[in-house]
């Protein structure tokens, strides 16, 4: 009862500021909703019993990309941007080719639940007072089975950080050095 | 939990929304808000998934992912940034260099 409420509460907000997300023209208001929308993201993350994504989805997304998001739109001049409308028609195709996308995935979802042994409903499921430490968990399987990829991705988060000081570094700068 | 197939509908919800974000939306920046929502609907997969199967694996990679749009939205901030200090401007209209 109590997981059906939070489902549908946190869902029902992250679709709902989604689709706000998409269609605000101003920027900034885009920003908040999406803001809004990875919450409710983080609260679905909590109902599955992650605990630990829980807490890196706010601190992470909510609390570093997005403000870096906003700290950009700040910068960039948009005044432009909210005015003139160009490309009706491009709405309209995107709409219906993601419609058409929707309907595929939703077709696959339908022929795989009707494949003998292959659907998608499994039939045990542990209960969570019988799972074990989320983090725990987490931390045993990054530093044993995933090390690798785990400092895979350190390199690259090195590789982002210098290449976005390089990009935004100005011209100007450089050349007075 | 509920079903399997709530988390699957809600994550093509947000999908298919994230989608529609990038292929209208004008301002370079809210496409790649778009991206990272796109991104965010598939960790709900990912996470729904670890649960049904009580492998912490799925969470692992939720987690790289994360830090993966963390990598992105930087470069793409900073190349944002470089392109409007060029072109004084963010629009993807405008972005024409290669045009025929």
């Amino acid at each position: 009862m109590l997981d059906s409420v939070l489902f549908y509460f946190f869902g029902g907000v992250a679709v709902l500021s989604a689709v706000l997300m998409v269609t605000r023209r101003n920027a900034m208001h885009s920003a908040v909703f999406l803001i809004t929308t990875l919450m409710a993201t983080a609260g679905i993350f909590l109902q599955l019993r992650a605990e630990f994504l829980f807490i890196a989805q706010i601190i992470l997304y909510v609390g570093g990309i997005m403000v870096l998001f906003i700290f950009v739109i700040m910068l960039v001049r948009l005044d432009v941007a909210l005015h003139h409308v160009r490309f009706r028609m491009q709405k309209m195709v995107a709409v219906l080719v993601a419609l058409a996308l929707g309907f595929e995935v939703l077709a696959i979802l339908y022929a795989a639940r009707r494949l003998p042994g292959q659907g998608l409903f499994i039939s045990e499921i542990t209960p969570p007072d019988k799972l074990p430490p989320n983090s725990e968990e987490l931390a045993k399987s990054l530093f044993s089975a995933y090390l690798l990829p785990f400092e895979i991705a350190s390199v690259l988060l090195l590789v982002a950080m210098v290449g976005a000081v390089v990009m935004a570094k100005s011209k100007k700068g450089a050349e007075e050095q | 939990m509920m079903s399997p197939a709530h988390y699957l509908f809600l994550s093509l919800a947000l999908f298919l929304i994230g989608c529609i974000g990038v292929t209208t939306r004008r301002n370079v920046i809210v496409v790649l808000m778009s991206i990272e929502l796109i991104l965010n609907a598939v960790n709900i997969n990912l996470v729904m998934f670890s649960r049904v199967f009580g492998d912490v694996a799925g969470q692992v990679f939720a987690l790289f992912i994360i830090a993966d749009a963390a990598a992105e939205a930087a470069v793409g901030l900073g190349i944002i940034i470089a392109f409007f200090r060029n072109r004084e401007t963010v629009l993807a209209d405008e972005m024409d260099l290669l045009k025929w």
